[in-house]
């Protein structure tokens, strides 16, 4: 393999990474201080690319769709709070499953009847499109560039968030002992219900910049889902220094593993046998990484909470 | 709660009620409505209930009566669903089935119990060749015949150096291997992507690499949407041409519009084919759904044309012997000209090259290039033992 | 008799005695599709309640119990492939080989709690349901027929009835031993280290052995209902370990009440009557509503977590003897 395609790939892993971050970011704060575990973050992706797609036809501008479609994602997201996930945080977390998937069956309908069955269609804006030449001789799409510019910009204002702000603050007191701080006069019931939309607003938005590459389609958010709880699981739930590291970590690991593992297959075994075993692992391959750090560390990489 | 479970079991008891008219037509209609993949399922029904529309709702001019059933894309489901129309609604045709995984799972129990089987759509090679049962009946094609024609077709133009790549799962193995079966060029590299994979961003960047000539791929459904767009993203779509089977088709073409043009596949239907059969089919799909049919809707359509022509030519469905006999005899009113049927009961077509192109309207549609295998049947049928 | 006096236990026998006479009735008014239909509903049935063995009484949530299924299915599947129609080989094969499946994941799993546990048993499961779809000699995705097993000549699995009962004996089967089980001292402790791990552990229980042993037990009794699985379909795909029947399967032990075992059963009558049936019933008030059944579903599990705390079974009054 040449060092230029290994270049790209690892490209095309940070784009995948940050995207996955956007959604990780979201799920575990709402995990790590509320401990709500919350399958609907999925259907806040997709609910964020349908809106942006429509706003974008409506305005007919991209950046416009986006600006408009953020805050109306997070307005969604604090609806679905205030309706049904307040009642749940006292709850079990079974509890919490089977009522975020009941929310999960319900957005996909709603949008399915809503927008119609049918993928809708969603382009990337004029000014994005064509390739830059990262370095000379590998074009690289300028759209996915911007992915990864957005996403790094939005992990960094979410560090600054966190550390720097009197609700960052809030928020790491939450995520550390959610009574001491209800106890110390922290209005607890806002804090999660910003906090929500804040994690709605996040999905959304990696919704919105994924719709152009990908299908905007009913059930759009859930294989993400699986993917972004392996995230939070991998970097430690509530931590979201964890959650960048893990969402970088199984974002190269399975664009690495999908672009190379045939070919070193291929080094061992005949080339029909690497091309059944080959794609087979790469699929596993998250999977396999989550078990084994979880083998070596219970709790994930950087665990927030300890006991 | 109680209250409700003895409301179901009445409930129960009052659904179970025998039905008893043998002269009257009962067909169960089996697709995926419900959930995330319903899109493929709605086109097969608006087809079939034009079909239905077109026979003025009596197939064969007998009184009919329709079961249509949600199989959520379930193996286990579907054979459910099967079950109850068998046994409960006492169906004599069982039609539609989107996917080939769930064509396995029905087959069996179908054909075993007398009633006949009619894919619409899923053909699998194990059911053409030595399981094949002479209740069942396909008006699509054998899994492989598209590929096979794509790969005559490369094969033909002296296209040399492809690569190939379809999803890690079985019909994505087959299509591959139906490709190479005409196919005898070079093969630039051949791989097999994650099932329902959304970013295929590693996958073009080792395409690209290794310099291929052309590409084929078969990724169907909301796989082809991402693919043809980020392959048209990449900057690849201009240097290195595509073709295609199953990706970019009336289902998938509303969503990937531009990045779809020009891209080539193999099909046995178009939009445009000029028959009259179709020519009306179009136009009142068209008029009646508000939207272009894709071969589903065709060949949803084409089921019930099929079912109509034999009933009418038998007169009841009570002889199970006579309709067979007259659904062999094929050449009924089809959206595609002409269908024979092969002894294996999968048809005997033409198989077309279509290419993507823009409307006047701004839809994009599929428009015929010529024919690349004219009547052709499938590689299984000397598998299978039915001679007639 | 003292099983007279307690309510619960009465309505439990009396709703096996309910199954028990499924098959004559239907043959009697001529309507053997729900024998069918309810042979598949207690084969969910027996998954769901041996999930509940380790979820509801062991606060274990698996979330990749539908893998127990595929094996089990998959070591009838792969006999058959090979001529071998036997069940009395087919059943104690797919025992054994569930059993180590379990033993071997569940010696990795038991060491995380809570949520890690939830997600590390969703990776197995993926790993097994992706090795599934590339065992292209067994049909890879698109699975492959399933001849029913022969009992030589005792039972004909090809009739309806003798499969029913088959399926009805183990479920019974599957709910006296799960019984005996969780009233054991074995069960006793598995059932308090749910609620207190550290207090079991300070007392000299060795927590990760015992969990592990309840987890195998459990991923076992799945595994037959995996083999019963693919007599019933005659086919197997590993569409059967996909993550969403698991999925399923929770929700079944939820909506029929958690750490009981009566409440699975209950709960995968529920839910796969409620699949069968909802479309319909929607179908009736408008033409087309049918297909848009989730959008009654879904609300549907909401209010039952909101609402009926429990499950179904709850609604039978109170909570199970013994239970926290």
């Amino acid at each position: 393999m040449d060092g230029l395609l290994l270049l790209e790939q690892t490209f095309n892993g940070l784009q995948f990474g940050v995207m996955l971050f956007l959604m990780a970011a979201g799920l575990t704060l709402v995990f790590g201080i509320m401990d709500m575990v919350n399958l609907a973050h999925g259907s806040l992706y997709m609910v964020g690319a349908y809106i942006a797609t429509t706003f974008t036809q409506w305005t007919g501008s991209f950046v416009l769709g986006i600006l408009l479609a953020v805050p109306a994602t997070a307005l969604v997201g604090i609806a679905v709070e205030v309706v049904v996930l307040r009642t749940l945080y006292d709850r079990d977390h079974l509890d919490q499953v089977l009522a975020t998937f009941g929310l999960i069956l319900f957005f996909n309908e709603l949008v399915r009847t809503v927008w119609g069955p049918a993928a809708l269609f969603s382009d990337i804006p004029a000014f994005l499109q064509g390739q830059v030449e990262i370095i000379p001789g590998v074009p690289y799409p300028a759209y996915r560039l911007a992915i990864i510019g957005v996403g790094l910009a939005v992990a960094l204002a979410l560090y600054l968030i966190v550390s720097r702000t009197r609700m960052g603050m809030l928020i790491r007191a939450g995520a550390s002992n959610r009574e001491m701080a209800g106890a110390l006069g922290v209005n607890i019931k806002l804090l999660f219900t910003l906090v929500f939309g804040l994690g709605a607003a996040f999905a959304g938005l990696a919704g919105m910049m994924t719709g152009p590459i990908t299908t905007v389609e009913p059930g759009m958010g859930d294989p993400i889902l699986i993917l972004a709880f392996v995230v939070i699981i991998i970097g430690g739930i509530g931590s979201v220094r964890g959650a960048f590291v893990a969402a970088i970590l199984v974002g190269l690991v399975d664009t690495i593993g999908r672009a190379f593992l045939p070919q070193f297959f291929r080094l061992f075994v005949a080339d029909s046998t690497a091309d059944a075993v080959g794609p087979a692992v790469a699929s596993m391959l998250i999977y396999i990484l989550m078990a084994a750090v979880l083998f070596f560390r219970p709790q994930g990489l950087f665990p927030a909470r300890t006991g | 709660m109680k209250k409700k479970l003895v409301g179901l079991v009445s409930a129960l008891a009052l659904l179970a009620t025998p039905s008893l008219a043998a002269d009257k037509v009962k067909v169960g209609f089996i697709v995926t409505l419900s959930g995330p993949a319903g899109i493929i399922g709605k086109h097969m029904k608006d087809g079939f209930e034009l079909g239905l529309e077109h026979v003025g709702g009596k197939i064969g001019g007998l009184e009919t009566e329709v079961i249509f059933g949600d199989d959520q894309r379930k193996p286990d489901v579907a054979k459910q669903l099967v079950d109850k129309m068998i046994k409960r609604d006492r169906v004599q045709f069982v039609t539609g089935v989107i996917w080939s995984n769930l064509m396995m799972a029905i087959h069996g129990p179908v054909t075993r119990s007398d009633t006949f089987l009619i894919s619409s759509n899923a053909g699998p090679s194990p059911i053409a060749g030595k399981r094949c049962s002479e209740n069942f009946f396909s008006v699509s094609w054998q899994n492989d015949q598209t590929p096979e024609a794509m790969g005559k077709y490369l094969q033909d133009k002296g296209i040399d150096n492809v690569y190939l790549m379809a999803p890690n799962y079985q019909a994505g193995k087959d299509m591959l291997a139906g490709v190479r079966r005409y196919y005898k060029g070079k093969v630039a590299g051949q791989v097999f992507t994650k099932l329902g994979q959304q970013d295929y961003s590693a996958e073009l960047s080792t395409l690209r690499a290794a310099g291929p000539d052309a590409v084929f791929v078969f990724l169907p459904g909301g796989m082809g949407i991402n693919f043809v767009k980020q392959y048209a993203q990449a900057g690849l779509k201009d240097s290195i041409p595509l073709y295609t089977a199953f990706t970019a088709d009336a289902v998938t073409l509303p969503a990937q519009k531009d990045a779809a043009l020009g891209v080539l596949g193999t099909q046995t239907w178009s939009p445009d084919l000029a028959n009259p059969v179709n020519k009306r089919f179009v136009a009142d799909f068209r008029a009646k759904h508000g939207y272009i049919p894709s071969f589903y809707a065709a060949q949803a359509y084409d089921t019930v044309r099929f079912l109509d022509a034999a009933v009418a030519k038998v007169g009841n469905v009570s002889d199970r012997d006579a309709l067979r006999a007259a659904m062999r005899a094929g050449d009924f009113p089809n959206t595609r000209g002409s269908i024979k049927f092969n002894n294996n009961h999968f048809p005997i077509q033409n198989f077309y090259m279509r290419e993507v192109v823009k409307q006047d309207d701004g839809s994009f549609t599929t428009k015929i290039r010529g024919i690349v295998f004219p009547a052709y049947g499938d590689s299984y049928a000397k598998d299978c033992k039915m001679s007639w | 008799m003292q099983a007279l006096r307690q309510p619960r236990l009465l309505a439990q026998l009396i709703l096996l005695l309910l199954l028990a006479a499924v098959p004559p009735v239907m043959t009697a008014i001529d309507e053997p599709f729900y024998t069918s239909l309810f042979t598949r509903i207690m084969i969910f049935a027996i998954a769901a309640a041996s999930l509940d063995l380790i979820l509801g009484y062991g606060g274990m949530v698996s979330f990749g119990h539908a893998a127990y299924i595929g094996v089990g299915a998959y070591t009838v599947g792969i006999l058959s492939f090979y001529g071998v129609d036997n069940g009395f080989i087919q059943f104690p094969l797919a025992v054994l080989l569930s059993a180590v499946f379990a033993a071997v994941i569940g010696a990795i799993c038991i060491r995380t709690s809570g949520v890690y546990f939830i997600m590390i048993t969703l990776a197995f499961a993926q790993m097994l349901y992706f090795l599934g779809i590339s065992l292209e000699e067994y049909g890879g995705d698109d699975g492959m027929p399933v001849y029913r097993s022969e009992f030589g000549g005792l039972l004909d699995l090809y009739d309806a009835n003798h499969l029913y009962y088959l399926v009805f004996a183990v479920l019974a089967a599957t709910l006296y031993f799960g019984h005996r089980l969780v009233n054991s001292r074995f069960g006793m402790v598995v059932r308090g280290m749910k609620s207190n791990s550290l207090r079991m552990r300070a007392v000299g229980y060795p927590v990760y052995w015992y969990r592990l042993t309840a987890y195998v037990i459990s991923g076992t009794m799945c595994g037959v209902a995996g083999a019963l699985f693919a007599n019933w379909s005659e086919f197997v795909s590993p569409d059967i370990m996909h993550w969403v029947r698991s999925g399923d399967l929770i929700i079944m032990v939820i909506v029929g009440g958690m750490g009981t075992l009566f409440g699975p059963v209950l709960g995968a009558t529920a839910f796969l009557l409620m699949e069968e049936y909802l479309p319909e019933i929607l179908e009736g008030t408008a033409p087309g509503a049918g297909e848009h059944w989730h959008f009654v579903f879904g609300p549907i599990l909401i209010l039952i977590v909101l609402f009926a705390k429990g499950g179904i079974f709850g609604l039978f009054g109170g909570r199970e003897r013994g239970d926290d």
